[in-house]
């Protein structure tokens, strides 16, 4: 039998786009399909994903629970669930379009949720720290191991959404209807992985609370960073990269108070041989950070786009084993693997450059 | 009399031989004898530990040393070398004694573990082109780095070591070795930017100029334990235990106790140096806290205090209350690492695989969310390169090695350090023999060995696709069993080949 993510470990490589409004202003996801599925090369049919901020203002204080669910059973005991742990404000079959190349689709769902003030103040006994966000996450961590059998959160974040499916991205975008959404930032993920029976929870972008990562590469340090956030709760239960380096980014960023930018030292740190050469303070600094992160840091080819609330983050690997391009026009910034799928939907720029290993490019989105 | 026939045989070849008598010369152990009326020589062959000085000295290649080939009745139970253990015994009345590592044909771990190399997926890394980074820093780190808003660390970090090479020198006293070879492996590790170890016999005067470079040791024997001693060096080492011997101390006889070693030692010359069992300061997990903070204490909290402990049964429940009990660096020795001398029945019988007390104080540190904050530094032969990125993976931030580094300096494991005689001076203090050592020479060699397996770990691990060595540490997916049982592979927590 042919293992899904979680049971093995699938190497893959693909195609990432992403778009971001630095004022802010939401856009409909007609561009980042329209980008991605010029890379259409880049993936086979096996995984497609988008992820999308700024889509649900009515509801931007509930966490937005996406889930897959197998069969009927899988969504009463899922609910049964999550009506315990949380306080549900709405909650309705996500929309798609049944006419598209997608198939095979599972049931979809989406929650808007707070957790249960009860539930949240008796845990609260034995941790007065505990925050909405570890709370959601602990449940979404548990709801997504083998404890749910055909049950799958795929998104949980607040005013924002991940999409995805088993097919090729351009087909998903519409299987989505994410023509009908209007974010400030979209990202997306074209996937071709080496084996796969083609699991839903597989496709990209990853996402945990309000953290989405899409991402091209195939790590090296995979299992000395799995082991390594698995000391501090969490679970790498698909076994993918995408996984694994979005916890990284939890736990230094929400759980460590890191910067995004001391994050990405961590993550993609400069090598000895520059750290050597640099100034008493910023030695000082950076020898801290590699020395008490050594096990935070990502080996091997990978560039990313990091969503949060508010911005996003591109990084490359620091050999830069991986092609990422950016591209500004006005307020946007465009990403992509290619700079011919930034073309396709901005052909004049004014600016157009590679992402440097391990050099991050950040943009949070004004006033935000 | 003598019950049994010499253990080798002394091939020389009369065509060959020049009758120079340099074999008689180098022979501290009396088997070469030159007979002046007959001008040639002949052997005392019951003598001869086969360490191959005169062989390798002799100028014509006339000599080779061979096993002795007489053989009892074939008896698969009672083996030749069980029954010769009974004859010694019963002869001298004593415990039979050995020295290095345990030779017993047991299966080697490292030996049935494989890497993983790159293939399409992601790119393997050419080390000649790219950087390729070995520096490991160890010493105890915080869980979290908190900054200041100027960016500057709100707490300073707690002492660490920086090494540019995952390889440290491991501990070998004065007093057990020569001071030469004291020499040429602290000069080694100053040119290799690693450390040595003075093993728990002091520090000489001579090696002060390398105090950047060394661990001291603080053994259960406490020789030549001061405030001064303990700021000489950059790591304070507790040694609880010995790979080769756990459970006992060590014996340095008094024939070798000579005037350095006396001060070095801060015993009386002429005295037997012994360590006892344990330290009798620590009989629990408590007192190793109380000795390991008076360390701190002694030295301004400057150095990173690293704990020895031996592989035995419990060694990952061990190793955890040794972390709790504010051990920065955990040194783990498995029962097949050296030893100047020790019981052949425990050197034999005591202690498990490295392997695999390596893979499950791992497993157990991170259990407990305790791996993050001590290094973990593994011992007890490591044979080679490839035994060094397999401990990584496995878990540990570095290693240490010793009969290696011996092998390096002339050592051809005769296993008979313990009876003082080192023909390479290597293990011994008589000063004829200790100056055919040159400090000169064998630091480049050690040196040399260091670089080398440095340059094969680099070739390993771009293979990988990893191109600094903490990407390795505790790797386990990079590694697949081969021939191993379904227990062995979940111990050391790798899958089989093929999975």
């Amino acid at each position: 039998m042919i293992q899904k993510e979680g049971q093995v470990r699938i190497p893959s490589g693909c195609a990432i786009s992403g778009i971001i409004n630095k004022k802010g202003k939401r856009f409909s996801g007609a561009d980042i399909i329209k980008s991605i599925a010029l890379m259409h090369e880049r993936s086979n049919g096996l995984g497609g994903g988008f992820a999308a901020y700024g889509i649900y203002p009515k509801y931007k204080e509930h966490f937005a629970l996406h889930i897959f669910f197998d069969c009927r059973e899988a969504r009463a005991k899922a609910e049964e669930y999550i009506n315990i742990y949380f306080d549900v404000e709405t909650a309705g079959i996500i929309p798609t379009d049944k006419t598209s190349n997608i198939k095979k689709s599972p049931c979809i769902w989406r929650y808007f949720a707070v957790p249960s003030h009860i539930k949240l103040e008796e845990a609260r006994m034995a941790e007065p720290e505990l925050t909405h966000e570890e709370y959601v996450t602990r449940h979404v961590i548990h709801m997504n191991s083998e404890a749910f059998p055909g049950a799958y959160i795929f998104s949980s974040g607040k005013n924002m959404g991940a999409f995805k499916a088993v097919g090729y991205p351009e087909d998903v975008g519409e299987f989505y209807r994410l023509e009908d959404y209007k974010g400030y930032l979209w990202t997306a993920h074209g996937r071709f992985p080496t084996n796969t029976p083609g699991w839903w929870g597989g496709a990209h972008p990853f996402t945990l609370l309000d953290w989405s990562i899409v991402h091209n590469g195939e790590i090296s340090s995979y299992d000395a960073n799995r082991r390594y956030v698995e000391m501090f709760g969490y679970d790498c239960a698909l076994q993918t990269d995408t996984e694994v380096i979005t916890y990284l980014f939890d736990l230094l960023v929400r759980k460590h108070g890191l910067t995004l930018e001391a994050a990405a030292d961590v993550i993609a740190a400069p090598m000895w041989k520059a750290i050597e050469n640099m100034p008493e303070e910023k030695r000082e600094y950076y020898t801290a950070l590699r020395s008490v992160y050594s096990s935070a840091l990502v080996n091997g080819p990978f560039s990313i786009i990091l969503g949060f609330d508010g911005g996003l983050m591109a990084l490359n690997d620091r050999l830069k084993l991986r092609s990422l391009i950016a591209a500004e026009k006005d307020d946007t910034l465009y990403l992509a693997s290619e700079e011919s799928a930034i073309r396709r939907i901005a052909p004049e720029l004014d600016s157009l450059w590679p992402v440097e290993g391990g050099k991050p490019v950040i943009v949070r989105v004004e006033g935000e | 009399m003598r019950y049994y026939a010499p253990e080798f045989m002394v091939y020389r070849d009369e065509e060959r031989c020049i009758a120079c008598g340099a074999c008689a010369r180098q022979c501290s152990n009396k088997v070469h004898i030159i007979d002046e009326e007959k001008g040639k020589l002949r052997a005392e062959e019951e003598n001869c530990v086969n360490c191959q000085r005169c062989v390798a000295l002799c100028p014509t290649n006339a000599l080779h040393i061979r096993h002795n080939p007489n053989e009892l009745r074939l008896n698969y139970n009672w083996t030749q070398k069980a029954v010769k253990e009974v004859e010694k015994q019963a002869l001298s009345g004593g415990v039979l004694l050995s020295a290095m590592g345990n030779p017993a044909n047991h299966p080697s771990y490292f030996d049935r573990i494989l890497l993983n190399a790159s293939q399409v997926t992601n790119p393997s890394i050419d080390p000649l082109r790219e950087p390729m980074e070995t520096r490991v820093y160890l010493g105890r780190k915080p869980s979290k780095l908190e900054f200041n808003a100027d960016g500057t660390l709100k707490e300073k970090l707690p002492p660490q070591v920086e090494l540019d090479i995952p390889i440290m020198i491991s501990a070998m006293s004065f007093g057990s070795i020569s001071l030469n070879a004291q020499k040429s492996l602290a000069r080694a590790a100053e040119e290799c930017n690693t450390l040595f170890n003075t093993g728990e016999g002091g520090m000489h005067r001579d090696l002060i100029g390398y105090k950047n470079r060394a661990v001291i040791q603080v053994a259960s024997g406490r020789f030549g334990v001061n405030k001064e001693y303990l700021n000489n060096g950059r790591i304070i080492e507790i040694k609880i235990g010995q790979g080769a011997k756990p459970g006992i101390g060590g014996h340095v006889p008094g024939e070798k106790v000579n005037e350095d070693v006396s001060q070095a030692r801060t015993i009386p010359k002429g005295t037997d140096a012994i360590s006892p069992a344990p330290h009798h300061d620590i009989y629990s997990i408590e007192d190793l806290r109380q000795l390991i903070y008076s360390l701190k204490e002694a030295t301004d909290y400057k150095k990173p205090v690293s704990v020895k402990i031996a592989a035995v049964h419990n060694v990952a429940a061990i190793a955890s209350g040794c972390v709790r009990a504010g051990a920065d660096i955990l040194v783990i020795d498995g029962y097949k690492g050296g030893t100047g001398a020790a019981p052949t029945r425990l050197l034999e019988n005591v202690g498990i695989p490295i392997e695999l007390a390596l893979a499950s104080v791992d497993q157990r540190l991170r259990d407990e969310s305790i791996r993050h904050q001590v290094s973990i530094v593994c011992t007890g032969s490591i044979h080679n390169s490839a035994d060094v990125v397999k401990a990584i993976a496995l878990g540990a931030d570095a290693v240490y090695i010793a009969s290696a580094v011996l092998i390096a300096m002339g050592c051809h494991m005769c296993r008979t350090c313990h009876t003082g005689l080192c023909n390479w001076g290597i293990a011994t203090q008589r000063e004829d023999l200790t100056r055919r050592l040159n400090p000169d020479i064998y630091a480049e060699r050690v040196a040399n060995l260091l670089k080398a397996w440095n340059h094969e770990i680099q070739e390993m691990l771009g293979g990988m696709g990893i191109n600094a060595i903490e990407s390795l540490k505790g790797n386990r997916l990079m590694l697949r069993g081969i021939g191993l049982s379904e227990t062995e592979l979940r111990i050391l927590g790798i899958k089989h080949a093929g999975e």
